[in-house]
């Protein structure tokens, strides 16, 4: 029999992040999210930073059980760190670290041991924009806009309509803030406490958090159940 | 029977602060018969000396494909070479299974040392150091890079190099003529690998049945050329030599040197820029 502690697994996560919504632009990745962590249905933290650089050219983005999400960092650190140590001249781009990412969900999910998470990858290097998507049980593909979580849902049909190719960084942050109103109006666990990132080819950097405007005088709002009669 | 006393074990230091065995495995590195290897911005060229060990029989390959951005040339002995190279497309396989990218040439390099340096460096009696020389040939994104490893554990990047028997001449040669070598075209990378390869030769005739050549470099994955290809690099480039002799020299600068080493009226039309090409014998 082997002990309770080597049959640990996460069967649900506990602490978790809501959507990331990513896109490509004219110089490189704009990602978004907000910083709630929910506790089951609690939004019990409102401070969780979700998106971090890896290295030099990289950017990632994270939603679902936030502890995983700490434990997929610790692994990054240890790539980038031992990249560094070769000190050749060579480094790790989004497409080497995107792919990493995906044999470690996917070996995980195998291991029936998932990290609990969809990631969000971005970067650029040499000129090549590059984004991407692993989910927790190693599904993953690249494209010029991805979301996580009801982001797919609700962000990804705007991107689809409104995304091109030329987006300035102005234009890009405008259509990222209109993702994450929408979510934040229809995801109840997303929180208005949002950051966004960029990533060039002159490097990473993330944006202090910001609140968006709301209006919730919409009539739809004023009456949430009408049409929809529950139980409760 | 022993040349001395402190040569019997890898793990036995000579007063002298040598460990013989090591150097033992650097001479079998001599013994194999010659590689060579040089490099441009772009591209890398390996060739070696095929030698048969009978009439009977045919001869032992010495260029291995690591993956499609790095190649092998060895000298010593080949079943050492085959488990190196073995080990080399592992890593490489490894590598890209895990990034969807090629392994950097240097790091592969290095983790070869570590591999040789280990064999020699256990304490263990039935261990023995490799006893092979490789050149690495490949290309990553810092460029086209040549690099040398040694039994010892020892590896260098170079221009351009050669190891095995009478591999003297060829590095001869190539000591001549590398400062060109970063702004050669693919074909004269060739030209100068099939020369230096003759050089080795001494004297016997250059054939691809005693040559093979092999190729890496942007937009080229690592291949080794068929024997037909490289026949007819060999007689172009034969008939490049006799055009040499009659008229202009292509490259009077470079070839002054060479001319003079060889005196007499040679040095006079060297002079007068119709001297004979360097690798004229």
């Amino acid at each position: 029999m082997d002990s309770v502690a080597d049959s640990q697994r996460t069967l649900y996560p506990y602490v978790t992040g809501s959507s990331v919504v990513a896109i490509k632009y004219k110089d490189g990745i704009l990602m978004a999210a907000d910083m709630g962590g929910s506790y089951g249905s609690t939004l019990r933290y409102k401070s969780v930073e979700r998106l971090k650089p890896i290295g030099k050219h990289s950017l990632l983005g994270a939603s679902g059980e936030i502890s995983d999400f700490q434990e997929i960092m610790r692994y990054l650190d240890e790539l980038i760190l031992v990249d560094n140590m070769w000190d050749d001249g060579n480094s790790l781009g989004p497409k080497e670290v995107h792919n990493y990412l995906t044999r470690v969900m996917y070996n995980r999910r195998n291991k029936f041991n998932p990290l609990w998470n969809s990631l969000v990858l971005g970067g650029v290097k040499k000129g090549e924009k590059y984004l991407g998507t692993v989910n927790m049980i190693g599904i993953n593909y690249e494209d010029n806009h991805v979301a996580t979580g009801l982001g797919n849902h609700l962000a990804r049909p705007i991107l689809r309509d409104e995304w091109n190719e030329n987006l300035t960084f102005e234009e890009g942050v405008k259509l990222l803030e209109k993702c994450m109103r929408v979510l934040l109006y229809r995801d109840r666990s997303a929180v208005n406490k949002i950051q966004i990132s960029k990533i060039t080819e002159e490097g990473a950097t993330v944006y202090p958090p910001f609140s968006l405007r709301t209006y919730w005088e919409f009539s739809a709002f004023q009456n949430p159940t009408a049409g929809a009669e529950g139980s409760w | 029977m022993f040349r001395n006393q402190y040569d019997t074990d890898v793990t036995t230091w000579a007063p002298a602060g040598r460990l013989f065995q090591v150097e033992y495995a650097m001479e079998a590195v001599k013994q194999g018969s010659a590689a060579i290897g040089l490099r441009s911005k772009t591209h890398v060229v390996l060739a070696c000396v095929n030698k048969a060990n009978s009439e009977l029989s045919s001869h032992q390959k010495k260029i291995f494909k690591v993956d499609d951005h790095i190649g092998v040339a060895i000298a010593g002995l080949t079943a050492d070479g085959r488990v190196l190279s073995r080990y080399m497309r592992s890593e490489c396989i490894n590598y890209n299974y895990t990034y969807e990218s090629p392994l950097p040439v240097g790091r592969l390099v290095v983790q070869l040392a570590d591999k040789a340096q280990w064999q020699v460096c256990t304490q263990r009696s039935w261990k023995r150091p490799y006893g092979v020389g490789l050149l690495v040939a490949g290309l990553d994104e810092s460029g086209a890079h040549l690099y040398y490893n040694c039994p010892s554990g020892n590896y260098f990047e170079y221009q351009a190099f050669a190891i095995g028997s009478r591999s003297q001449a060829a590095k001869t040669y190539l000591e001549r003529k590398f400062n060109n070598f970063t702004a050669s075209s693919r074909e004269d990378l060739i030209k100068d690998a099939l020369i230096a390869t003759r050089e080795s030769l001494q004297g016997e005739k250059l054939k691809s049945s005693v040559c093979t050549i092999a190729v890496v470099g942007v937009g080229e994955p690592f291949h080794i050329l068929d024997q037909e290809t490289v026949q007819q690099l060999i007689d172009t480039f034969e008939i490049v030599r006799e055009e040499e002799i009659a008229p202009a020299d292509p490259e009077p600068a470079a070839e002054q040197g060479a001319a003079a080493d060889q005196g007499g009226t040679e040095n006079q039309g060297g002079a007068e820029n119709q001297g004979g090409s360097p690798m004229d014998i």
